[in-house]
């Protein structure tokens, strides 16, 4: 299971001259890329709430929780306000549950109560919006917010439901037999979005 | 009646001869007229009919399980002549009028003979002594007596069955299980299977302890003793002990007890549950090593039908037993003969001569002789089988052997000259 | 994924561990407004039990509940003390209704083993007579780790560990599901009772044996405490309760013995002033309460293993 520790501001590339292979993938955003869009995000979602009040990431695990992390820290350097962060494990409510073998529930941190708060969810990348629609659900249970906004690093477009993002770092758009790859540092080692073909193309998943 | 000419069996395994039989007697062969019915025995052994002293036929009581025609019509499938029917019916033989009932329906129904085995106690209640002598004297001329499913734990009461039927030559068969110390739940050999199953326990101590006493009593009233399916190595030990002191003793085992071992009941299956349990392959060695030296006199087959709802139950609750009367004799052949064990004689003496002895049958077990009674079993050595338990003659089905690959022994049984089974008719 | 929860030797210590840290997940669900998953939604549980046990079955119902499962209590005590409806036809019947699982409970061993061959549902063993209890094993474990963990945050296995078992090993299927889980978590298992409530066979188990509990308390590092039913004094297994209290109660005295930081449990009922003195039960290192608190969370894991996935 991921840990939720906060990652630095500006994660390094440790890894310069990354090896992809051009034939299969092909990196759309670099560690530049996705700071900005970060930084950008963070600033929008403290104007579109007049300020850090009420406010509270909720990133989906794995790597929404890193994303999370980081616009949380963004807002700390540049505004000074320290937005709490916490993690929405949505497994149980997937609605492609029973099509797979058991899978394991990861880990849920509601770091202040949902109720009447401005629960940002933060994923790192929307396509179906299965993903969102399961942590809508979750969070339901877990109380009434105020106000739900979502925030993704990456839209990839072909939603199957009627969901859309309030803040989207980048725009990519993608064909359905592609794989959209996001590696973090504080996770894989290093900073990069990249775009490979699935070597299943019947496979989707469902985000 | 018959007029059946055997040609070239090897007779008991003592060379090939031809037998014929008219009305209901073997006869000289020269005798063999045109008109005569043939049957090639080249390549069979033929034995003495078998003769069972320990079957449930059920009847009176349980018709469900089992009637005396499907049983005797089961044994003589497995090459049985006569069978010894247990008293623990409902109700039980423990009356003259009880057993000449239950002969009466051997008369009119059976296959094999049918002799009744007459109950020790009233009702099987182990307090006091049922009519002994009215059935001895009764047309059913019981001799073998038996509260078999109840240990007789009475020590007195063993005293007084033992001396009140030395009077006509009876046997008293004890069932032999300490009820203190395997009581009526024990139903797996108390060991390491039994503490890992959390299943209660039947120590091989509450079988020996009962022979060990009850050998003691028979030398005291200098009278006849008869142990039921022996079980376990430390009974063989009693018995030998007994023997050498010319105690009158005699002792059977079951043929599930000769093959199959505790293991098989970690599956909780209760087919395999049956009392005595089945113990360890050390026993199971031994067993075969007493039958071997004549320690253990008999092959008994304990042939217990259930009804499936009554073994359909969780293991500690489901009924006792299993069949036996079809596959006795593969299940002998397999463990005794082919280990070199047990010669034909040999097995014609386990499985018919002592145990006619034993029930005191003037008719069963005798040589295959001119002027003998036609009671015989022809059997090929060498043809095998994979048991199908729903191809049986028995009304039920608790069969442990179903999926085995075993001997398929007899090919033909002959009961006073009539043939009562014929394999593939 | 598993198809079955019969025995505790069913798992392997990955497997373990995955049931316990999602076990840790399940419990946050019970300090929530809405105490529901929709993991299970839409299938059908059964307790079928065929021996009293108020809590544990409220608390596997309480398990597929929160998982959103539909879950019907059936109690079938009467049946095969009349020996009416055989077992076979009693489990048939309520498969035949259609049920994902059944959560079996019954006086006699192996009942949801036969059971298990008769049905095409997942099978949860909720106790069968002296054999196994593995859900009980897995909340202890679970119980075990959290304490293990309070001064040790980041422990995985029980390797170095003692857990002491005291009392009626023969009749206590809470006792071989326990020597069972705990072994293979590495962990060192004592058996500590009088020669006659140890079961034939012990040798062979994966445990050391001993008849003295002064002599193993100051190793424990966990002192499992089972119930004695008074009734066995009539089997002989013990004379008085004098005796065995004395002998293996863990008294007040013994409380002064236990090793730092070692912890007691017990899987319930006591008998307090028996097998357990009420300084005991109720002292700062017993983790009895915590036991039961567990047992919804450990269960509704087990739930989830068995039917959130594919079939």
């Amino acid at each position: 299971m991921s840990g939720t520790g906060a990652p630095q501001a500006r994660p390094e590339d440790p890894t310069p001259g990354v090896e992809v292979d051009s034939t299969t993938s092909r990196v759309v955003l670099d560690a530049d890329q996705i700071a900005r869009a970060c930084a950008r995000m963070a600033h929008q979602i403290l104007e579109a709430n007049r300020g850090a009040e009420g406010l509270v990431l909720m990133g989906i695990p794995t790597r929404g929780v890193a994303v999370a992390h980081r616009l949380a820290t963004v807002m700390d350097e540049v505004e000074g306000v320290r937005v709490p962060v916490g993690a929405l494990d949505v497994t149980t409510y997937r609605d492609d549950l029973r099509r797979q073998p058991t899978r394991a529930e990861g880990h849920t941190h509601l770091p202040v109560e949902v109720d009447d708060s401005t629960v940002v969810l933060v994923d790192d990348v929307l396509y179906s919006g299965r993903t969102v629609r399961a942590a809508l659900d979750a969070l339901g249970d877990l109380g009434r917010p105020r106000a739900v906004r979502l925030a993704v690093l990456v839209d990839r477009g072909h939603r199957e439901l009627p969901i859309r993002a309030d803040h989207v770092g980048s725009y990519i758009p993608t064909r359905t037999g592609e794989h959209v790859s996001v590696k973090l540092a504080e996770i894989d080692g290093v900073n990069q979005v990249s775009i490979e073909q699935s070597s299943d193309p019947g496979r989707r998943e469902a985000r | 009646m018959t007029n059946l000419l055997i040609r070239g069996a090897d007779l008991v395994g003592r060379g090939r001869s031809d037998l014929l039989i008219r009305n209901g007697r073997f006869v000289d062969p020269a005798e063999a007229g045109t008109d005569v019915d043939r049957l090639d025995a080249d390549g069979l052994v033929a034995l003495p009919g078998l003769v069972d002293l320990h079957t449930h036929l059920r009847e009176p009581g349980r018709e469900d399980a089992e009637t005396v025609q499907s049983g005797t019509l089961a044994a003589a499938r497995g090459g049985f002549t006569a069978v010894l029917a247990m008293a623990n019916t409902t109700p039980v033989t423990d009356t003259a009028e009880a057993a000449v009932h239950v002969a009466a329906l051997g008369a009119r129904d059976g296959y094999t003979q049918v002799v009744p085995v007459g109950a020790v106690s009233k009702g099987l209640d182990g307090v006091e002594l049922a009519e002994l002598g009215l059935m001895a004297r009764s047309s059913a001329r019981v001799r073998v007596f038996s509260d078999d499913g109840h240990c007789l734990s009475d020590a007195r009461l063993m005293r007084r069955a033992l001396e009140y039927v030395r009077a006509f030559d009876g046997v008293i068969a004890q069932h032999a299980q300490d009820p203190q110390l395997a009581g009526v739940s024990a139903c797996c050999h108390e060991g390491e299977i039994s503490g890992k199953l959390g299943l209660p326990g039947w120590p091989a101590a509450a079988e020996a302890s009962v022979v060990a006493r009850d050998v003691q009593i028979a030398e005291l009233t200098r009278s006849r003793l008869h142990i039921c399916h022996v079980s376990c190595a430390e009974t063989v030990d009693v018995i030998r002990w007994a023997k050498q002191r010319d105690i009158n003793v005699t002792a059977e085992v079951a043929p599930h007890h000769l093959m199959l071992t505790t293991n098989e009941v970690l599956g909780y299956d209760p087919i395999y549950k049956v009392n005595p349990p089945l113990r360890p392959s050390e026993h199971v060695e031994v067993l075969r090593e007493a039958l071997a030296d004549g320690t253990i006199d008999a092959v008994a087959t304990d042939h217990a039908p259930h009804a499936r709802h009554d073994k359909d139950h969780a293991f500690a609750e489901a009924a006792f037993g299993m069949l036996g009367l079809e596959t006795a004799l593969a299940v002998v052949v397999e463990t005794m003969i082919k280990s070199d064990l047990l010669s034909w004689t040999d097995v014609a003496k386990r499985m018919s001569i002592m145990p006619a002895h034993i029930a005191r049958l003037a008719d069963q077990g005798r040589p295959l002789a001119v002027g003998e009674p036609a009671n015989v079993v022809l059997v090929d050595p060498a043809a095998r089988q994979v048991i199908d338990r729903n191809d049986s003659a028995s009304l039920s089905r608790n069969n442990p052997w179903h999926g085995r690959e075993l001997p398929d022994p007899v090919v033909a049984t002959i009961w006073a000259g009539r043939v009562t089974f014929r394999k593939g008719r | 994924m598993m198809r079955h929860l019969l025995s505790a030797a069913d798992l392997d210590q990955p497997q373990i561990t995955e049931i316990l840290d999602l076990a840790e997940e399940m419990s946050l669900v019970q300090g929530r407004p809405v105490k529901k998953l929709p993991a299970l939604r839409g299938r059908t549980v059964v307790n079928l039990f065929f021996e009293d046990s108020t809590r544990t079955r409220s608390s596997f119902e309480i398990a597929g509940k929160w998982l959103s499962a539909d879950v019907i209590n059936i109690s079938a005590k009467g049946s095969s003390v009349s020996k009416g409806e055989s077992l076979r036809d009693t489990v048939l019947t309520v498969a035949a209704m259609g049920v994902d699982a059944l959560v079996i409970r019954h006086h006699a061993s192996g009942a949801p083993w036969q059971a298990s061959r008769w049905i095409d549902a997942h099978v949860l063993n909720a106790g069968d007579g002296t054999h196994e209890h593995p859900t009980q094993a897995l909340l202890d474990a679970f119980t075990i780790r959290r304490h293990l963990r309070s001064s040790n945050p980041d422990l995985t296995s029980f390797d170095g560990k003692t857990v002491a078992i005291i009392g009626d090993i023969t009749h206590s299927r809470v006792a071989r599901s326990n020597v069972l889980l705990l072994t293979t978590l590495g962990a060192q298992v004592i058996l500590v009772a009088p020669p006659t409530l140890l079961p034939a066979g012990v040798d062979s188990w994966p445990v050391l044996v001993c008849t003295d509990f002064d002599e193993v308390l100051p190793q424990a590092d966990v002192v499992m405490m089972l119930r004695v039913q008074r009734e066995r004094m009539s089997g002989g297994y013990f004379p008085t309760p004098r005796e065995y209290t004395i002998s293996y109660g863990l008294t007040r005295p013994r409380l002064e013995m236990m090793k730092p930081g070692a912890a007691i449990c017990h899987p319930g009922p006591m008998n307090r002033g028996l097998e357990i003195s009420a300084d005991a039960a109720d002292a700062a290192n017993s983790l009895i309460l915590e036991q039961v608190a567990a047992g919804v969370s450990v269960r509704m894991s087990v739930l989830y293993e068995l039917l959130g996935g594919a079939e």
